[in-house]
Order: C-alpha cells, then structure tokens, then sequence
C-alpha cells in the first residue's frame, strides 16, 4: 500500500502558511510543545520504522484500503457516473481514525501519558478513544453539550471505549467551544499531554500534519478510479466541516489540472440566515491557532456556526482550503439542511448505504448538479448511523 | 521612553512595588463598569481591562463567564473600548485582548482607537512574538506600550526573542494554564521571573492565578509586581466596587510593608 506522505507543492512554507493563511497564533505556553511537535513529525515522517508502522496499523487497525464504489443507481439519478470513496467502511465509521492512529502513534514515540480530543458529530471522539485505547493510553474527549445530545450514539460509544467524555456549556455548545476547551486542557497540561486535534485546523504544525495523514484517502481514490475506469475523474467532491476528509481526498488531484476539485461546506438554513460556509460567507480571521476564513462579527467576535450535522458547524475552517480557495484551485459550495436530507435519502434508495449527514450534503450538491461531469468521485466521509435520531426527527419535521 | 514604561520604572526604582488589577470591561455592568474602574485603579499602577470576546482561550470561568455576561449585555470588544474612556482613573489602562478583534478591523485602526479612548499599553495573549511585528509597530505608533507574555515553557532562546519586544513590563505567567484563582502560588513562578531577569532589565510582573495579599507578596519576592485578575472579578460580580477598593488596598498594603 502506498503511505507516502504528501506535502503539495508550493503550499507550506517553513512557518507553517498556506499563502497568507494558516500560522501559529497561541498563548506562549503552547509555542514549545508546538516546536516540539513539528521536529517529531518531520522526523518520523521520514523514518521507515515509523512510516512502516504507519501503513500496518492503517491496514489491520483502520481495514484500508477502503473500497472505491460504483455506485450505478445513484448514478441513474444524476446523469453522471458517481464514484464514492468508502471511508464510511474503515474501523470506527468516519474517515477520522486515519488521523487518530496517525497521531497515537506519534504520541507513543514522543512519550506522552495521556491523549485529548475534541469532537463534534462524535466521530473524531469515538476515533481517538479507539486509537488510545489501543495504545493504552487515556483520553478525555471535549464535546459541545448540543452536540453530546443530538450525538449520543457517539457519546455512548466512546464511554464504552474508556474515554472520558466532557460536555462543553459554554459559547454555543458545539465543536468550536470544545475546541476551546480542548486548548485550554492542553495550556494545562502540555508537558504529558498529546492532543489529537480531528481536523486540518489549529495552529502550525497541525493543518499539515492532520492533511499528511489525510492524505491516504485521495491516493488510494486516485489509484482506485485509474484502475476501474482508466482515466482520472472530472470532478472531485466531498464535504468541508474543518475540512480534513476533504483535503486528505484532494491532495492527490492539486497537480491534475483537468480536475475540477469542490469543496461542500454547510449552508445550514440559509446563507442569509445561521450557516456554517467560512469560505462562501466568511471574512479572513484568526481562529484556534490559524489565519483562515472565519464567521464573524464586525467586531472580530466569533459568530455562532448553524448545521443539521455536528461535524460541519463550525464558524471556521481549515487554512489550506482558505488557500485552495483564494488561489482559485478548488470552488466552494454550500448545501443547506433541507438538501443535505435529500441527498441522504438518495444514496439510501438506489444504493442501500445510509451515510452521515456530513457526507450528505456532499451528495446533494453532486445530485443537484453533477450532470455537468463524466465521472465524479464523491467522499463518502462516515456512516450515518450517529445521525438516525436527527433524520428521523427532521423527517416528523 | 513610552510613557507607561517611565511611569513604571519610576516607582520601581522608589522601591515600590507594582499592583497592576484586572478588571473585565462591562462589569458588572455597563453602568457601573466606570466606577469598577476607578476602585480598581486607586490603589494600582497600572490597570487592566479586558475586552470580552467569544472565544477567550486564556481564560478559566470567572473571566469567561465575565466576558459572555458583559457581551449579554451589549459589551464587545470594540465597546469596551469607549466605555474605558468614559472613567477617569489614576492609573495608566492597558487593554487585554485577544488577537481576532484587532485583525478584523485592523492592526492601525485598532491602535488607534485605543489611544483615543486613553489607553498607554497592550496585552494580546494570542499572538506569538513570531507573529506580532506589525502589531507590535503598530502599537508603537500610537505610544502603546507592548507587554509579551513568558510562559514556564518558554525556552531561554524564547525568553530572549520576547523580551526583548517589550516596551511597558514583561508579563511572567505564573503557572501553566488559564486565568483562575489558585489556593497557592505555582512554584514555577520564581524561576519564570528568573528567566526573564538574566534577559532584560524591563520590569517583571507575574499574573495568571495571584488571588490574595499573600500570594501577592510572595510573588514580589522575585517580581517587580503582579497582575490579579479571576479573584478581582469575581468579588466585583459578587460584592461591588467599594469591596474590590478595600480588597486591594489590602493588597497595596500587605505589598508596601512586605507582608
Ligand atoms: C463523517 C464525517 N464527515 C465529515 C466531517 C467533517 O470534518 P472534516 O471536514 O474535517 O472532514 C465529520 C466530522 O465530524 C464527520 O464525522
């Protein structure tokens, strides 16, 4: 399998930016432990016992390589042959594990004594507590109280994994609070603690170091649909919460000119009313650790992110796609709540796969207007079982 | 010389010991924040007003739960600002805030209306010393004192990069973690002092969990001064303006005769 870790060209530079986005904007008591981890992945990337390592845990812990479906009824639907990356199949449900082994594993050689996370749908929750679980390592996991209720399957599952799970009341009780939380944990007690960041945000080195994780999903997608239909797609779609299944699923297409890379972000109710799209209808701003786009106010105060799925509300998002967008090499859409369910309901009809709402909305865009390309590859990021109540629900509406 | 920097220097070289109170603009209210102010600065050298923000990733509950009750009520960022301007306090005001207010309307624009609304200095907790260098122009320009922040984790190549921008006091943090009151002062405080002495002869001042006149003098003990922030706010939400007063004349007191 190939592990090779990719960086895209002309991207990072050594302060960590991605053009004018990105950085490293913290308290001082985290800039050390920041250096600290930058040093350990630059040189674990680079050594074979730790790459090598890498590639059997994705293998016997994470079941990679995922499948490349051909997901012909949905297809029918859309006038365009509709390929999706399954990472709804690897271990835990969500593409997010691929992060978590990656950076336990990193913890492990840096010797640190316990794992923190945040979380917003529960995925990247239930991904960390299964990969310090593995290596034996507590975790405590920061979840928004909003979210610990409409993700509750979640909440139980990562208790069931010996995780910690603490609900966040402040701010709007999502994932943006948790990160918060999450940060201030980690100025306590940076010296023992690693945390597991579950997106490509924060601050330098973490954008990069979740992306180069990522990035597994768009190598074997790229070998994937070669290999089945001879020819590189024409579109690539997947979904923006912070954004890391996206740019693990985009990386390997930056150099394919011919592709056309979209970026799905949450149009919540409307972008005239609460929404969760930084780059459609956001300012650039600072935000955990990063100069990125950002919902705000006039006054700099972070505004309240709205979507139907916890994995996509928040008022950020991470500073390569802010990149990726300025310099024109991907578009960004968004999908409100109302398509998002329709394109859930799609894919379980002609295909049988309930997939999470995050994904979903992914798959709406491509419904509504897919018929432009041949061959579009869609990251089907998770399954949807975490989100049956909120669907249910929405559907009694 | 900026004029917070002479103003300090002056009564450290006195033999003074430096109080330096936060107070969270808003609070308790609106109405009653210039009058918090003016208690707070009477027995103080310096004063800190923080301006509320959504996301105050420094900050423990009490300044929290602070900054979200003032932004309740109609108090930004920005607003804190001019309602600063309408007390009239014996003590040079810094403003503490987070970065994003600045960056959003900008780093000039932002000095500016801080110098307008009478402030002599700045505190930004989230902003490395790599990132601020137009910040920290910026704030010269409008004769804002810089005051960086040193952290027990800061490298000696770190303490040096940092204090060497400093232009009103170095800000030592006491202990790793946010704002809060703790039962005692962290162990880590005189070593960060240390730290920061062996690299500049600018004043040092320990903030980040300094609740009480004891914790104060044995911070001085190293320190030119403290900041006390969460045990301030907290009795000026609970108890009012006049007890914030006698509360740090205590302090002045318990720092002037060295306990
Ligand atoms: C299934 C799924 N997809 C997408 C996301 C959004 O995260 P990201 O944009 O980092 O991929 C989440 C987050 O929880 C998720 O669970």
């Amino acid at each position: 399998m190939n592990t090779r870790l990719i960086k895209p060209e002309g991207s990072v530079g050594v302060d960590g930016r991605f053009g004018e986005f990105g950085g490293r904007y913290v308290p001082e008591s985290l800039m050390g432990a920041l250096d600290e981890l930058e040093r350990e992945w630059e040189t674990a990337r680079a050594d074979p016992g730790f790459t090598d390592e890498l590639a059997r845990l994705l293998k016997v812990v994470v079941g990679r390589p995922t499948p490349l479906y051909d997901a012909t009824r949905f297809s029918e639907r859309v006038e365009a042959r509709v390929l999706l990356k399954r990472e709804d199949l690897a271990h835990t449900g969500a593409h997010k594990i691929n992060n978590t082994v990656g950076q336990a594993l990193l913890a492990a050689r840096m010797d640190k004594s316990r794992i923190i996370a945040e979380t917003g749908a529960g995925q990247h929750g239930v991904a960390a507590a299964t990969a310090a679980a593995y290596f034996g390592l507590p975790c405590v996991v920061y979840m928004g109280a909003t979210d610990v209720e409409r993700q509750h399957l979640n909440v139980v599952r990562m208790e069931m994994l010996g995780a910690e799970v603490v609900p966040v009341e402040a701010g709007s009780a999502t994932l943006k609070d948790a990160i918060n939380e999450a940060l201030r944990d980690w100025v306590t007690n940076v010296e023992s603690t690693h945390y597991i960041i579950g997106s490509v945000v924060g601050p330098h080195p973490y954008p990069e170091l979740v992306a180069s994780l990522q990035s597994v999903i768009g190598e074997e997608a790229r070998t994937q649909v070669l290999e089945l239909t001879g020819a590189l797609p024409d579109e690539v779609v997947a979904c923006v919460g912070g954004g890391s299944n996206a740019v693990g699923l985009f990386r390997a297409f930056y150099r394919d000119d011919s592709v056309r890379i979209t970026g799905i972000e949450a149009a919540g109710e409307g972008l005239d009313k609460r929404h969760g799209a930084s780059i459609s209808a956001g300012e650039p701003g600072v935000l955990h650790g990063a100069r990125t786009m950002v919902l705000q106010g006039a006054d700099g105060r972070i505004t309240e992110a709205h979507s139907i799925s916890a994995g996509l509300d928040y008022p950020g998002v991470g500073p390569e796609h802010a990149w990726l967008a300025t310099s024109g090499r991907a578009s960004y859409q968004a999908v409100t709540d109302e398509e998002a369910l329709v394109g859930f309901k799609a894919l379980a009809e002609t295909e049988g796969i309930l997939a999470a709402l995050e994904p979903s909305h992914a798959l709406a865009h491509v419904l509504a207007h897919g018929g432009a390309s041949e061959t579009i590859l869609v990251g089907l990021s998770g399954r949807g079982d975490k989100d049956m109540t909120t669907i249910a629900r929405a559907g009694k509406g | 010389m900026n004029g917070l920097t002479a103003h300090l220097e002056e009564r450290r070289a006195g033999g003074r010991k430096l109080l330096v109170p936060y107070v969270m603009g808003g609070i308790p209210d609106r109405g009653s924040f210039p009058e918090a102010m003016v208690a707070a600065a009477e027995h103080a050298d310096a004063l800190e007003v923080g301006l509320p923000f959504s996301d105050p990733l420094m900050d423990g509950p009490v300044i929290a739960d602070a900054g979200e009750r003032a932004m309740a009520s109609g108090t930004g960022p920005l607003d804190a600002l001019e309602l600063a301007a309408q007390a009239e306090v014996g003590a040079p005001k810094i403003a503490m805030t987070y970065y994003n207010p600045i960056h959003r309307i900008g780093e000039v624009e932002f000095c500016e209306r801080a110098a307008a609304a009478g402030f002599a200095g700045l505190i930004v907790p989230d902003i490395p010393v790599e990132e601020s260098e137009s910040l920290r122009k910026a704030a010269g320009d409008h004769a804002l004192a810089w005051i960086p922040l040193v952290a027990p984790t800061s490298s000696a190549r770190r303490v040096a990069d940092i204090v060497a921008t400093a232009t009103g006091f170095v800000y030592a943090v006491s202990t790793l973690g946010v704002t809060g009151a703790r039962e005692s002062l962290s162990e880590r405080a005189a070593r960060v002092v240390a730290a920061c002495r062996e690299a500049t002869d600018a004043p040092v001042v320990v903030g980040i969990g300094v609740s009480n006149a004891a914790q104060a003098v044995e911070a001085t003990r190293s320190a030119d001064g403290v900041v006390i922030g969460s045990a301030l706010v907290d009795l000026v939400l609970r108890s009012g303006s006049d007890a914030a007063r006698e509360f740090l004349a205590g302090v002045r007191s318990a720092l002037d005769t060295g306990g």
